[in-house]
């Protein structure tokens, strides 16, 4: 057990001192990485915080549950317990005495409410649904519908339906992109490993000749190109940091002049972990072609 | 411990660079394969090291036979054996301890242990002294001494050289014959390919006598 871990203990050295030692060729290798990983990556956060502001935006995935105005608490209670029993989410209940009084306090508003003989507006639920897809809204919104005493049920599924299937392409598009610069990751390994083995032609033939195994001989091109896609992968997570902090101001500005209660977000720690763990895995993979296809020589 | 029968080498597009060869070498033996240039001795050193495999016939080693051998099980074959090279075959881009840590790497020794060994075997051919050095900064009798001690780090029980002293003076040539006659004496077995009448003399051992590519003759 401890020859193993010696094993592999030296061979994470050989390649750390074999990136240490061509400290260019890393630097370029590793910047062409970073920019292939970073490029689907901030695509994705892109994504992810455009998701998140439409989820935050209400009316769009919010539903609007109007009860006819002669319903009675009775009633209310009725449609609270359906609610619950359909386990729809969240929501909140308006009466039409509280959304009088909010129709009062708002500017311009309040002479025509006091104009008025009697209070027209219903009693009101404006439902959260835990699951906000399209397809649930609806199939929530259809349900609503048949329950005594509920006059109009408003869903905004077009507005969501556009922008959901905006999402899906851009989602699509990013895919692509990362399968694109994922190829592109191992291409680069690929070829750093193909003209390192080409440099130790030698120091592989003396180790065949002295008993290593072929897992000897490729444990440290493994390690190399993972530990150098890690790397990339780490450079890729700094350059969408450093992007997000040059966007931040101008992009808070822009929400400002909305309105909005947004705060962009990052990659989480969690993404963090994945672009890293992606750039090793791919860069594992692009040492395993390598080696595979340029070890065979050496019978 | 060795045993060849009916070996045959055949290279694509040449003549027979073995021709049926049949020999056994006992545990502990001291075996010299002669003959002019082209007889067949490098290729037969390359054979037993399995380097190459015959084109037919059986070579057995430690009751393996090295000719129907995987090719993943020769890394471990070769542990039993300490190849010496006309060429030496040093790694010139480390130091001289660093060449002789290589086998010890590759079977997993601890650091220690290594190069406690690795110390011992240099200094068994003389060039603890030089353990820092390049072999480049060496002589050429200094790095075949340096590529024995890469053999025997491994304490092999079979030490196979080709031509170990063919670019030698006799005076390098004679430091490499006694350290030899040192790994004989503790029972390690040799077998060495040369054309070098100076072995003959001073050992009088067991030849194989190789002739376009026959055993022409045994001698003892």
């Amino acid at each position: 057990m401890s020859a193993y871990f010696s094993q592999h203990f030296a061979a994470l050295k050989s390649a750390l001192r074999r990136l240490a030692t061509a400290p260019l060729n890393t630097l370029l290798s590793l910047i062409v990485i970073g920019v292939a990983l970073a490029l689907p990556a901030a695509g994705w956060v892109v994504l992810d915080n455009l998701q998140h502001l439409a989820g935050n935006t209400t009316g769009v995935q919010q539903i609007s549950v109007f009860l006819t105005t002669d319903a009675s608490r009775k009633d209310v209670a009725e449609i609270e317990s359906r609610l619950r029993d359909a386990r729809a989410g969240n929501w909140r209940f308006v009466s039409r005495e509280e959304a009088l009084k909010r129709m009062q306090a708002t500017e311009g508003m309040s002479e025509i409410v006091a104009g008025l003989p009697k209070n027209p507006l219903p009693d009101a639920f404006f439902v959260e649904p835990a699951d906000p897809q399209p397809e649930t809204l609806e199939r929530l919104a259809a349900i609503f519908k048949s329950w005594p005493k509920v006059a109009h049920v408003q869903l905004d599924s077009a507005w969501s339906k556009r922008f959901d299937a905006f999402l899906r392409i851009g989602k699509l598009a990013v895919t692509l992109l990362a399968g694109l610069f994922g190829g592109t990751l191992i291409a680069v390994t690929f070829n750093t490993i193909r003209l390192q083995i080409l440099s130790q032609v030698a120091e592989i033939e003396v180790a065949r000749l002295v008993g290593a195994t072929d897992a000897f001989i490729r444990r440290p091109f493994h390690y190399f190109g993972a530990l150098q896609g890690a790397l990339g992968g780490i450079f890729a997570v700094a350059l969408i940091a450093g992007s997000g902090w040059i966007l931040s101001a101008p992009v808070a500005e822009l929400l400002a002049l909305y309105s909005a209660s947004f705060t962009p977000r990052g990659l989480s720690l969690q993404h963090t972990g994945i672009v890293i763990g992606t750039g090793a895995a791919l860069g594992w993979l692009g040492a395993q072609l390598s080696v595979a296809l340029h070890l065979r020589r050496f019978g | 411990m060795i045993s060849a029968s009916a070996v045959t080498k055949r290279y694509p597009h040449g003549p027979e660079a073995l021709k049926d060869v049949s020999f056994e070498i006992e545990s502990g033996e001291m075996v010299f394969i002669t003959g002019h240039s082209g007889a067949g001795k490098s290729t037969l050193f390359r054979l037993l090291a399995a380097i190459e495999r015959p084109t037919s016939g059986s070579i057995v080693v430690n009751g393996q036979n090295i000719a129907a051998l995987r090719r993943s099980a020769i890394p471990y074959l070769r542990r039993n054996f300490g190849l010496i090279f006309q060429d030496q075959k040093l790694l010139f881009d480390r130091s001289v301890l660093d060449n002789v840590l290589l086998p010890l790497a590759i079977v997993g020794l601890p650091t220690r242990e290594a190069h406690r060994r690795a110390r011992a075997a240099l200094d068994k051919v003389g060039l603890l002294d030089r353990e820092r050095a390049r072999p480049i900064a060496l002589s050429g009798g200094e790095q075949q001494r340096l590529a024995i001690a890469r053999a025997v780090v491994n304490r092999p029980a079979i030490l196979l050289a080709d031509e170990p002293t063919a670019n030698l003076d006799s005076e390098s040539a004679s430091t490499i014959l006694d350290i030899f006659r040192s790994f004989h004496q503790v029972g390690v077995t040799l077998v060495i390919a040369t054309h070098d009448p100076q072995w003959m003399a001073r050992f009088s051992p067991r030849v194989l006598r190789l002739e376009r590519g026959r055993l022409a003759g045994e001698a003892a």
